[in-house]
């Protein structure tokens, strides 16, 4: 069993009086997928955050390979290069061609010389099938295809793990195969990621293990048999109830091929 | 004689255009390090920028013109020119700043958050990500303001620089013809504030971004 | 300090004065470049091809010139060509047909956004091209040009002091001979800044108010395009 690589110890999160969540603590191990679910509000995002250090966390520790990440004095940006971050919206640099947007950071923020830069941006742009998109610029891109360069970019920084914030959600239902289809070929690969999503299909399949949360805790976690099958929690049943009903009529036509 | 009449004009015109190059980029630097400050700047500066800008923008550029010219030819020895066209970049930095900031605005937010997430310092995220982008947004407004301090550049007649207008007010009296003077005055700004419009045109064509904005 | 404010108070008269001058001279500014803009932004959009040539050559020509240059030309040309006239009347004039190339500019913008369809449809219930215009048309537009209008009472009050250049006795003017009397410039022309402040924080105040006052809810926002 290998080692974890994400170590999560009783975090709280605060927005003023407002308690996002309350001592949250988990682990991710090398190599595994973790699929968190729960309702709107619930943190979720937050709690990504937290962990890419994108905001402070008010209370508790987290550690990345055995390094507690929140200690002070930390460097941040040293720390968000080995943490792969991918968002609902996005959030591709606007004024940059594709291959851009995947470089840059191994330009201006690892300092690769250009040559090597350009390889190694064109090899993550064909990981996730979009070689041929390179020179377009986001505006020229699906939603599908900016979320697939999207995820290229995280990658190119050579990532411990890779965060998801619900990476679907903005899509139309016809594009969404082809992003899930990028996330379970880098399972497979052996990626360690952890994945906010309401695609069930893709938790029941590619997911080791899912924690459900609600109103800032986590109720439940387990392995996707488990938590789908025989879930010990009443609210966890409830929600996985709603949520098929809601989400999971376009799963079967959703899957495509990438590219 | 003809001729003459507009060579005269003409030479007047050669300050109008230097005075709006020394006041423009002026004001430009200061208000991008001002709206870089107050978009990212600890909490008293955004405060005082912000009170710096309200109290810029509401008094008359002419008013103001006058109070820097005499603030700034009393501590330093300067030409009017100098002094009328520094003061004249200073009274467009709280119009530029204002510009900038909105355009900042609306690029910060979700790319900073991207750029961070990618291991970018804060200063390399402006650099890189928001002040590139930024930049273009702010083109349009930004060109009419190059074309308002082109205007307000004759605000500085009034410390006796001799430019167009002072050119034109000279010319009425030798040639006693008023209305052809401050006609053919009116005709090179006119000339002036289109040619500038069509330049940044085309610069904003040629840094469109393809399919965005 | 206290000698600005003892300079400050004994000028407050002359400065009191000036700013009653310099308000007409706004409103004034203000109400005949309406009219012109109004003209000039209908010429535009529904005139026939000449009131649509004159209207663009007037928009552009006074949008591309700075009002002092506007200012001379009336005040010091004209005389040139035989038609006298004094200083008040020459900065109602720079200032009004100055305005209404800005004012034009933001009808444009409200004609735009209304579009054809809405002439359209006048004609085809039996309206004239007019009485599109004045009933179907332009109670729709002035509601949809304010935001952007109401930038330009407080453009104007700003440029009105320009015209102290031609002796007019508004705010600057005023400030310019208590400097020549004080021999404090600095001090009289900040004097004089801070009643336009106060004149203008008033007047964007009111501004805003108004703003909040007609606007139809859910319909553009108002608030953001505020210059102070
Ligand atoms: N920057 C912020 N300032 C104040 N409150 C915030 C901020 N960000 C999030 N919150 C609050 O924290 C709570 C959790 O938000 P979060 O976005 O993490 O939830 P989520 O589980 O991701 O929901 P969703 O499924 O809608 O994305 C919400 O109540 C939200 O209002
Ligand atoms: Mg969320």
């Amino acid at each position: 069993m290998a080692g974890p690589i994400l170590e999560v110890r009783a975090i709280t999160k605060k927005y003023g009086k407002n308690i996002v969540f309350q001592d949250i603590s988990t682990t991710v191990n090398e190599g595994e997928t973790v699929v968190v679910i729960g309702p709107s509000g619930t943190g979720k995002s937050t709690l990504l955050r937290c962990i890419n250090l994108l905001t402070r966390v008010d209370r508790g520790q987290i550690y990345l390979d055995g390094r507690e990440i929140t200690a002070p004095g930390t460097d941040e940006d040293e720390v968000r290069q080995h943490i792969g971050m991918v968002f609902q919206n996005f959030l591709l640099f606007n004024h940059l061609t594709a291959l851009d947007n995947v470089q840059i950071g191994l330009r201006r923020v690892k300092g690769m010389p250009p040559e090597t830069a350009y390889q190694k941006a064109m090899a993550e742009l064909e990981r996730v099938g979009l070689a041929d998109r390179a020179g377009h610029y986001p505006g020229q891109l699906s939603g599908g295809q900016q979320q697939r360069v999207a995820i290229a970019r995280a990658l190119a920084m050579d990532p411990r793990i890779m965060l998801f914030d619900e990476p679907t959600s903005a899509l139309d239902p016809e594009l969404i195969g082809e992003v899930l289809e990028v996330m379970r070929k880098l399972a497979l690969e052996g990626m360690t990621m952890l994945v906010v999503t309401h695609e069930m299909g893709f938790a029941r399949e590619v997911a080791d293990r899912i924690i459900f949360m609600e109103g800032g805790r986590i109720v439940e976690e387990g392995p996707p048999e488990i938590m789908f099958g025989a879930p010990q929690n009443a609210r966890t049943r409830e929600f996985l109830w709603k949520i098929t009903e809601l989400y999971g009529k376009h799963e079967g036509q959703g899957r495509g091929n990438p590219g | 004689m003809f001729s003459n009449f507009f060579q005269y004009i003409l030479s007047g015109t050669a300050t109008t255009v230097s005075v709006t190059l020394v006041a423009l980029p002026l004001g430009l630097m200061v208000a991008l390090a001002f709206s870089l400050a107050y978009v990212y700047g600890r909490t008293p500066i955004p405060a005082v920028i912000g009170l710096y800008s309200t109290l810029m923008r509401g008094v008359p550029p002419i008013v103001l013109l006058f109070i820097l010219y005499f603030v700034v030819s009393g501590s330093v020895n300067l030409s009017p020119f100098w002094a009328g066209s520094l003061s004249l970049g200073i009274i467009s930095s709280a119009y530029q700043l204002e510009i900038l900031r909105g355009a900042i605005l609306s690029v910060s937010g979700g790319q900073m958050m991207a750029a961070r997430a990618i291991g970018m310092s804060r200063w390399r995220a402006v650099r890189y990500i928001v002040l590139p982008q930024a930049l273009r947004l702010a083109i349009p407004g930004w060109s009419n303001e190059a074309s308002i301090v082109l205007k307000d550049s004759s605000l500085v007649y009034a410390l006796g620089v001799t430019e167009i207008l002072r050119r034109a007010q000279q010319l009425s009296a030798t040639t006693q013809n008023p209305f052809l003077a401050y006609s053919a005055a009116a005709l090179i700004y006119f000339l002036l504030v289109f040619a500038t419009n069509r330049l940044l045109d085309w610069i904003a064509r040629r840094t469109r971004i393809p399919a965005h904005f | 300090m206290s000698n600005w404010l003892q300079l400050f108070i004994n000028s407050l008269p002359g400065f009191l004065d000036g700013a009653r001058v310099t308000l007409e001279l706004t409103a004034i500014g203000l109400g005949l470049g309406f009219v012109l803009g109004l003209l000039a932004a209908l010429g535009r959009a529904y005139g026939p091809p000449w009131a649509n040539a004159l209207s663009v050559s007037y928009i552009e020509l006074f949008r591309g010139t700075p009002l002092l240059v506007q200012l001379f030309l009336i005040y010091y040309g004209l005389p040139g060509l035989g038609v006298t006239i004094d200083r008040f009347p020459a900065a109602f004039l720079a200032l009004g047909l100055n305005s209404g190339a800005y004012q034009a500019e933001y009808l444009r913008g409200a004609l735009q956004a209304i579009g054809e369809g809405q002439m359209m449809a006048g004609r085809a219930i039996g309206m004239s091209r007019w009485k599109t215009v004045r009933f179907i048309i332009l109670p729709q537009a002035l509601r949809l040009v304010l935001p952007a209008w109401s930038n330009e009472p407080i453009a104007l009050m700003k440029a009105t002091a320009v015209v102290f250049l031609i002796a007019v006795p508004e705010l600057m003017s005023k400030a310019k001979s208590i400097a020549a009397r004080t021999y404090d410039p600095i001090g009289a022309y900040l004097g004089a800044a801070l009643v336009y402040l106060v004149m203008i924080f008033i007047l964007a105040e009111g501004i805003k108010r108004l703003d909040r006052r007609v606007r139809i809810p859910g319909f553009g926002d108002a608030e953001a395009q505020h210059g102070v």
